[in-house]
């Protein structure tokens, strides 16, 4: 047998609209319960939906990124299905003739390129929140039914756990990079069901089709998908049947690892009765509409990675690592920018090894985004400079830079108010310390010997030397980098 | 007869109706009629007729992305069977299968 999986993702994202999809309720995420709710996002007999603009707009911005074709004819469609979730017992979403389809997203997989097509993107409504209560009781909260909705369906194209993450990676970069969604998985405005089977290259024989459930971080995703590919080879291998089902992922806790059980079989769950949405009229895309909605797309991921590649003279390493975010994207041209004198690509290689070391280790102990840092670009750029001056050491240049991070206060604010002085140029300093290690051979014996208190002797000569006009702990490091301590 | 009664079930199913056998026989030949009456419709040639999706031939009817103050909750909630002072409450929902 020469098994292969066969992978495919549903992605649901909730639009950044101000407005609900139907209604003019806010889409504020942290209202009270049932207090941003109308007769329109409850169902109540005789209203009428009325579209939002904005939200079209928004899902086609994302096909025109994401390759698709862009229906010039599109309508809305009725889902029927009962749940208390859904008042109308219908959601308004789409069926035929979506909005966008036939498209593509290239990813990066262990340094391989791949492309992983996209079937079609298209508009919906989300539902309401059920709470489950200790008694045999749900309470529902519709603050959440009418938020647009947008649905992203790839084709099969993913043929593991590994693909199926990382095309959800760069596809939740996509949609930030737009603006369409904020791509926070744990809060469910970015939903993933990833669908997945196995198939035998050889006899062509199938397993049924699992689609994974209850999926709220990207470790879950690939571990699930993991889970199941797993699951899927064994009944393979054994000969058994493996019948279409959905199924719900449970992480790992101390008592056993993350395994999936059905949730139900599939045959019965799908008896939508899609219709055309009677109470709205279709959506036409023209030409004019169209290329205002092109002209208002940012730059792609992908553009700005070739883009500060050709720019700034840095490695695709680089370039992939500062355009994570566009957020950290734009505060590093900020800071290139910033820089005074010199060649662009010494500046950015400067400011990229600095966000990549000391600011992506204060935001990662700080759980910041690096748009609410107090230290402003600009202010990175004036530290970098101190440094390549001589002015201040890496070391000294490191703690500065961790109280401006903190207050945001400039850095030679923080170096006066400090009392930090630093002696002429870093070699000045340099020289004056190689000569104390000279006229004290025998302390230097000492030190290296393992007596390290000795150590502050020698700090004691330079900084006599000196005239207490060096910084210590700056002594300190020269001291210990000449002696290999 | 157009439609059997396994499949009258199966509709009063997915829209949670419970009917009784008499009832649902009594369904089956008022949905027959109305079937035979659309099949009327399958006799004229509407190959040359574009097809459309609203009776209106209208299209792009859409309004800003400006919130408006929704409803007081209280307002929203009065009519529900069963609530509390912030939700509507409903039976428990237990998967089949």
């Amino acid at each position: 047998m020469a098994l292969e999986a066969i992978i495919g993702l549903e992605v649901h994202a909730q639009l950044l609209t101000r407005s609900k999809m139907f209604c003019r309720c806010s889409t504020d995420p942290s209202a009270g319960p049932n207090t941003v709710v109308c007769p329109i996002c409850t169902a109540m007999p005789g209203v009428l939906p009325v579209i939002n603009r904005r939200a079209v707009e928004l899902v086609v911005r994302t096909g025109l990124a994401l390759n698709c074709s862009i229906a010039s004819h599109s309508i809305f469609a009725r889902k029927n299905y009962w749940y208390p979730d859904l008042p109308k017992n219908y959601q308004i979403s789409q069926y035929e003739l979506p909005l966008c389809r036939d498209g593509y997203l290239d990813i990066d997989v262990n340094g391989q390129k791949r492309r992983i097509r996209i079937r079609r993107v298209h508009l919906e409504e989300d539902t309401g929140k059920l709470y489950h209560t200790a008694g045999n009781e749900s309470r529902i909260d519709f603050n959440r039914c009418g938020v647009p909705l947008m649905e992203i369906v790839s084709e099969p194209d993913m043929r593991s756990a590994d693909e199926a993450r990382e095309y959800l990676v760069a596809l939740r970069q996509v949609l930030r990079y737009i603006g369409v969604c904020t791509g926070n998985m744990e809060e469910g405005s970015f939903r993933c069901e990833p669908n997945v089977n196995v198939r035998d290259t050889e006899s062509g024989a199938k397993t049924g089709i699992s689609e994974l459930k209850n999926l709220n971080s990207f470790r879950a995703v690939h571990q699930s998908v993991d889970f199941e590919i797993a699951r899927h080879t064994r009944l393979l291998q054994r000969g058994e049947t493996v019948p279409r089902q959905t199924r719900r992922w449970h992480p790992s806790d101390e008592s056993r690892g993350g395994y999936t059980d059905v949730m139900r079989s599939k045959e019965e769950a799908h008896d939508y009765r899609y219709f055309p949405e009677p109470d709205l009229v279709p959506m036409r895309i023209g030409d004019d509409w169209l290329s205002e909605i092109r002209a208002g797309m940012p730059e792609l991921p992908q553009q700005k990675r070739e883009r500060f590649v050709s720019q700034y003279a840095l490695t695709p390493y680089d370039a992939g690592v500062l355009t994570q975010s566009l957020e950290f994207a734009q505060y590093f041209e900020a800071a290139v920018a910033a820089c005074r004198a010199g060649q662009v690509a010494e500046a950015a290689k400067r400011v990229s090894k600095w966000l990549q070391g000391e600011m992506s280790r204060l935001l990662n102990e700080t759980g910041q985004d690096i748009a609410d840092v107090p230290a402003r670009p600009e202010h990175v750029a004036e530290l970098l400079e101190l440094v390549e001056e001589g002015k201040l050491t890496g070391t000294i240049a490191k703690e500065v830079f961790e109280e401006m991070f903190r207050t945001g206060k400039p850095a030679p604010q923080i170096v006066s108010e400090r009392g930090i002085e630093v002696v002429g140029d870093a070699s000045e300093l340099e020289r004056i310390v190689d000569q104390v290690l000279a006229d004290h051979a025998e302390v230097v014996a000492k030190v290296k010997s393992g007596k390290t208190q000795s150590k502050g002797f020698l700090v004691g000569q330079v900084m006599k030397a000196t005239r207490g006009q060096a910084v210590p702990q700056i002594v300190n490091d020269i001291i210990d980098r000449r002696l290999g301590v | 007869m157009r439609l059997s009664l396994d499949e009258v079930r199966h509709v009063a199913r997915l829209g949670r109706l419970a009917m009784t056998d008499q009832q649902c026989e009594a369904m089956r030949d008022q949905l027959d009629s109305i079937l035979a009456h659309f099949e009327a419709l399958q006799e004229l040639d509407t190959d040359d007729v574009e097809p459309t999706s609203h009776s209106l031939d209208m299209a792009n009817v859409y309004r800003d992305d400006e919130p408006a103050p929704s409803f007081d909750r209280d307002r929203i909630l009065a009519n529900a069977p069963k609530r509390d002072d912030e939700c509507f409450r409903v039976p428990l929902i237990m998967e089949e299968d």
